[in-house]
């Protein structure tokens, strides 16, 4: 067997561990195997690239490759190991960024290394297409990024005009593409580039910090796809198998996403969502009358409930509130009463992300409950405790068919024979709605920072 | 348009139903995961990167070639690290697990 023969069937593995690795990831049982199988085959497929020859020679820069690689590692490991579960959707966006980069430049490269030999139109467009593709997807994630980690505005960005500003961008790219195969003009390529990146930035902007994960999630599929295009121009399976699956994987997974939302894809990425901050009735909400009440009062009424269902929101991980959080529980369990987790799909920042804070807190996994198990066992529950929720327990989303959440399943807090909800202010939720839940005649708020109020509630169980 | 691109119009559709295919039934709890496990794995262009580096002949492609190499290393090892730091959440419960199984069944 040859030497390429011997390296392409490397690549043969490496693409299968991939897709293996993609069905395990589906599966909760054999998710983190599927993990480790995709890192074996990628280190394969890298380890087979460096005796790899191009045109009859070994790989040049080889020093450049190694080191390029221990830059990375050097940086990658750290961060990845180190940053809050809380801040994890922020680094995906930014590894998922980096990916587009990366395949943007690859394209340009191969561009400036075979533009001088006159290659096949289709050849060039699929370079364009890598660079449009990945640098949407870097400069888009950027923005995504900055949304999240609050560097900027988490509200969406609207200006007049925007959305045919966006429509004239992406029109702009796809001329251009045709103007450089058509000319062959290798300058417009430049332009090209800042037009992409432009593109990524004005396409994020008018997306609320809400919808966010939606839209990595998208990206993640964009860079999928550049990968792919690059891979067509390098002529190589390994590329295109892996570009393709994520790319296609990735559209199907937003779609789910946004499914459990309650919403289309196009209403995610186009409506500007959580830009008004009203339900019809916010004009009063100010003056309107609220119940608040203190720690030992809602330590008193959870003392003589006999259910109590705990709805957690992403409030609750800002707050590092997770370990108390299950301090309560089992006091409350100490105490003969039954407890119970409501888990929203999309409740934390992205759909399961409040499942592996609660698993990091160690919460027991069976006392987690989805939405619809959890809305059928709120009817029988004593007392609903809200800690960090806002928009996942918005009655809005039922009633009200003018508010912009209207139509997303919610669990349903007021079921309960009373509502207890910790809150830091009267201030909307992330999205950005007023929530009717807080004026309910069964609720009562408690506020101050989830932390310090369930430490509070703690002792007031304890007591009681 | 030769043998070679059909050849890999072939593979790009089959890749398509494929990632369709394998995650058309995903528990809401693992979108997440799946999401950056998906991301590490197309830190692929690593691969592509290393070629565009090691077939690079002037400055200008040599630049851009080692920046491709280390964003893409970032793309790879971010990823798998940060996706194996979820899913270890979701281990260490195997009896439990079991016994919901069992309830269920």
């Amino acid at each position: 067997m040859s030497r390429e023969t011997l390296i392409d069937l490397l690549y043969l593995v490496a693409a299968t561990t991939f897709i293996v690795a993609l069905k395990g990831l589906g599966s909760p049982k054999r998710a983190r195997q599927g993990n480790l199988l995709a890192a074996v085959g990628m280190v394969i497929a890298i380890v087979a690239t460096f005796f790899k020859q191009i045109d009859g020679h070994p790989l040049h820069h080889v020093g450049l490759i190694v080191l390029g690689m221990v830059i990375g590692l050097v940086v990658a490991v750290p961060a990845a190991r180190l940053v809050q579960m809380t801040a994890m959707p922020q680094l995906v966006a930014i590894f998922n960024g980096v990916g587009g980069g990366a395949a943007a430049l690859v394209s340009i490269t191969e561009f400036s290394h075979i533009h001088a030999s006159h290659p096949a139109t289709y050849v060039t467009l699929e370079v364009l297409l890598g660079v449009l593709i990945g640098t949407v997807s870097f400069s888009g994630s950027a923005i995504a990024y900055a949304k999240l980690q609050e560097l900027m505005t988490g509200r969406p960005v609207t200006y007049p005009g925007q959305q045919i500003l966006n429509a004239i961008f992406g029109l702009g790219a796809l001329g251009l593409i045709v103007a450089i195969l058509v000319s062959g003009a290798t300058s417009v390529l430049w332009v090209l580039l800042a037009l992409s990146f432009v593109l990524g930035i004005a396409f994020v902007l008018p997306i609320g910090g809400a919808d966010v994960p939606v839209l990595i999630s998208l990206l993640n599929s964009f860079t999928g796809l550049a990968v792919a295009a690059s891979g067509f121009t390098l002529g190589s399976n390994l590329l295109i198998v892996a570009g393709t699956l994520v790319g296609a994987s990735g559209i199907l997974l937003t779609r789910l996403m946004s499914k459990a939302m309650g919403r289309s894809l196009a209403n995610v990425l186009f409506s500007a969502f959580g830009s008004a901050t009203t339900s019809s009735s916010s004009a009063s909400a100010d003056q309107r009358p609220v119940r608040s009440g203190s720690p030992e009062d809602a330590g008193i009424l959870m003392g003589f409930a006999s259910r109590v269902a705990i709805i957690p929101g992403y409030g609750l991980a800002v707050a590092q509130a997770q370990h108390v959080l299950r301090e309560l529980a089992e006091q409350l369990e100490a105490k003969g009463i039954e407890v119970f987790y409501a888990i929203h799909p999309v409740a934390g920042r992205m759909p399961g992300h409040m499942n592996v804070l609660l698993a990091e807190a160690n919460v027991p996994y069976e006392q987690l409950l989805e939405l619809d198990e959890a809305n059928s066992e709120l009817q029988t529950a004593d007392v609903a405790l809200v800690v960090g929720a806002n928009d996942t327990v918005n009655p809005a989303a039922s009633d009200d068919k003018s508010s912009p959440i209207y139509g997303m399943p919610i669990i349903h807090a007021d079921l309960a024979e009373n509502v207890i909800f910790l809150k830091r202010s009267m201030r909307p939720g992330f999205a950005g709605i007023e929530n009717e839940l807080l004026y309910n005649p069964k609720t009562t708020l408690v506020f101050g920072d989830a932390k310090d109020t369930l430490t509070k509630l703690v002792a007031a169980v304890k007591a009681n | 348009m030769g043998n070679v691109l059909l050849q890999y119009a072939t593979v790009l559709m089959l890749s398509i139903f494929v990632g369709i295919e394998i995650i058309a039934k995903v528990p809401s709890i693992l979108h997440t995961p799946l999401m950056s496990g998906s991301n590490a794995i197309h830190g692929v262009i690593l691969v592509g990167s290393m070629l565009v580096l090691g077939s690079a002949t002037t400055n200008l492609e040599e630049v851009l070639g080692f920046l491709a190499v280390i964003l893409a290393t970032l793309n790879v090892v971010g990823g798998f690290v940060v996706t194996d730091r979820m899913l270890e959440m979701f281990k260490a419960k195997p009896a439990k697990a079991a016994k919901k199984d069992e309830v269920a069944s």
